[in-house]
């Protein structure tokens, strides 16, 4: 090849340092005219995401890493594309808009070379460099934005679970938490680690969990409400159930689960009755164990 | 053998309680000085209650939960009540999904509930200012 | 290889994130560290790295607590019963979220038989018998390899989304 790369990326640079603004106006008309952003990321938004962009295209079009490794190894440029791609995942943009918008610099990029040459093979060299090196970026930014998506569903899921399973106090040391519909193994682990976190909180003595609400109950689900009785225990406070409906006796008793060594009551006020005799439980002076 | 480290918690003595606790950074060598100093003081000095306190602990795997299970046991057999007080919320759970339950040892949820367990009250109010009735 | 005596048992959560092989292929790797766990003062540091790595990998409190004692119970495993070995940390990336996976190695005998080891209660050194069975429980994937006089390698992993 007469172009070598070297020669390619000192036209890239010198294009992107001489005609920055103009790349930067261009990539953004682009972006408009595609009109998939289906966002509310502003013209002036966008005009500084690309000013951030090319900024970092010339510092890192400087280092050794070959053109598909550039984007990636650069941490600026890195950071720019990884920058751009969450803010319009954040902002609801589809993944696909995402990734062709970044891909849309290669076009801006070619246009401005195209003002400095017109030699045919120099062209081809150049276009071949632009994609090598942006054709990453694109697909940087897909998994970002994926990535990115992800997180906020993560974080919306958690949410939803943690709303669902509140943690309330029903007595000075006593907690409860209400639980209600289908429990499964996600939300009994949610339901363990707040109410922990609460008994720490709050200095509970005793928890109640209480699960009038709750229309069956398996093995597994069984077992993690064993797990909780027993870190409940673990951490120095009591634990009660309440409102285990004839039903689920039933399940838990044809399972074979063992809940004998576990407090339970018919109904959530019985449990606070009970509670609030734990509490009191060591009578008179609270010197129990004195006697051992 | 090298010495074993400092475990860097003093025993305190508070009656006939022994107050003491665990640091994170503890090792097998440290935990088996631990215990051999807790259960020598428990039999020199005739204590009646020991309080642990593992509330710094961020871990205890199943080594550190057989050392508390053993000094439980040992502490009984020369008649002193242990509790171990303060267990972190995540450390409980791993604990019990570990599949420890730390079977016969005592747990408050901190020092003060655990020495109150042991028999220690509050400290008196000072004169004329009883904000509670009777005492519990 | 099918020597006698060799075993290997994997095992999953239901509905795992990917398929993670046997911790050489499977997965992208995009951080590896091993550490050498010779001395109690290794399990200390390796505990510590463990962590740092969990925290890097964006694991909430709980779930850090999980892997950190799942390596306390491995490098212990590997101390005393295999005399030594290492223990090397993997974030991994899988299609669901990050991960990090331990990869503990030791050249000690090896052990005769898996499935009674992975029994809770069962031991034949200082602990409480749950270590390997313990581990196994916090951890999403896992998998032994060993077999008398061949050593062990566990492979565990555990992701930030299952």
């Amino acid at each position: 090849m007469s172009t070598s790369e070297a020669a390619v990326r000192e036209q890239l640079t010198r294009a992107l340092q001489e005609r920055d603004e103009e790349i930067a106006d261009r990539w953004v008309a682009l972006q408009l005219e595609q009109a998939l952003l289906g966002t509310d990321i502003s013209e002036a938004e966008l005009r500084e995401e690309a000013d951030s962009l090319i900024d970092a295209l010339v510092p890192g079009l400087e280092s050794d890493a070959p053109a598909e490794r550039v984007v990636t190894s650069h941490p600026g440029l890195h950071q720019a594309v990884v920058g751009l791609s969450l803010r319009r995942a954040r902002s609801g943009a589809t993944p696909t808009a995402t990734s062709l918008a970044v891909l849309a610099l290669k076009e801006a990029l070619l246009k401005a070379v195209q003002r400095e040459t017109r030699d045919a093979e120099e062209l081809f060299a150049t276009a071949v460099f632009i994609n090598r090196l942006l054709d990453v970026a694109g697909a940087l930014s897909f998994e970002t934005y994926v990535e990115g998506r992800e997180e906020i569903i993560r974080r919306q899921s958690q949410q939803l679970m943690e709303l669902s399973t509140p943690v309330v106090r029903l007595w000075k040391q006593v907690l409860a938490v209400p639980l209600i519909g289908t429990l499964d193994t996600a939300r009994t682990q949610i339901v363990m680690e707040n109410l922990l976190q609460a008994i720490q909180d709050h200095e509970a003595l005793v928890a109640i969990i209480d699960i009038t609400g709750v229309s069956t109950v398996d093995t597994a689900v069984a077992q993690h409400l064993m797990q909780t009785v027993n870190a409940v225990r673990l951490m120095g406070a009591d634990c009660v159930i309440s409102g285990i409906q004839p039903s689920i006796a039933q399940t838990i008793a044809q399972l074979g689960i063992d809940l004998s060594t576990i407090l339970t009551r018919a109904t959530l006020a019985d449990a606070l009755a009970a509670a609030i005799k734990l509490i009191d439980g060591p009578g008179p002076g609270g010197d129990e164990g004195e006697s051992r | 053998m090298t010495q074993p480290r400092p475990v860097g918690v003093p025993i305190l003595r508070l009656g006939d309680v022994l107050v003491t606790g665990l640091l994170n950074e503890l090792d097998d060598r440290a935990a088996i000085a631990f215990t051999e100093e807790l259960t020598a003081r428990i039999s020199a000095e005739g204590a009646r209650g020991v309080l642990i306190d593992i509330s710094r602990l961020e871990i205890i795997d199943s080594f550190v939960a057989r050392t508390l299970m053993e000094l439980t046991t040992v502490s009984r057999l020369l008649g002193a009540r242990v509790i171990v007080a303060g267990m972190r919320p995540p450390v409980a759970i791993t604990l019990v999904e570990l599949g420890i339950e730390l079977v016969g040892v005592e747990t408050a949820l901190n020092p003060e509930q655990g020495l109150a367990a042991l028999g220690w009250r509050q400290a008196q109010e000072p004169l004329g200012g009883s904000r509670r009735g009777a005492a519990r | 290889m099918a020597l006698p005596g060799d075993s290997t048992v994997a095992s999953r959560r239901p509905k795992p994130a990917p398929r993670a092989g046997d911790g050489e292929a499977g997965v992208p790797v995009t951080r590896q560290v091993t550490h050498q766990v010779r001395t109690e003062e290794d399990l200390l540091a390796v505990r510590h790295a463990v962590r740092a790595a969990t925290v890097e990998v964006g694991f909430g409190i709980v779930d850090q607590t999980r892997v950190v004692t799942a390596a306390s119970e491995l490098a212990r495993n590997a101390y005393v019963h295999g005399g030594g070995g290492s223990l090397t940390i993997e974030q991994v990336r899988g299609p669901a979220g990050r991960g990090l996976r331990l990869v503990v190695k030791d050249d000690g005998p090896g052990i005769a038989d898996l499935d009674t080891a992975l029994t809770d209660g069962f031991t034949t050194g200082a602990g409480l018998g749950h270590g390997l069975g313990g581990a196994r429980r916090l951890m999403d994937e896992f998998t032994v390899h060993t077999g008398a006089g061949q050593g062990t390698v566990v492979v565990a992993t555990r992701w930030t989304v299952r």
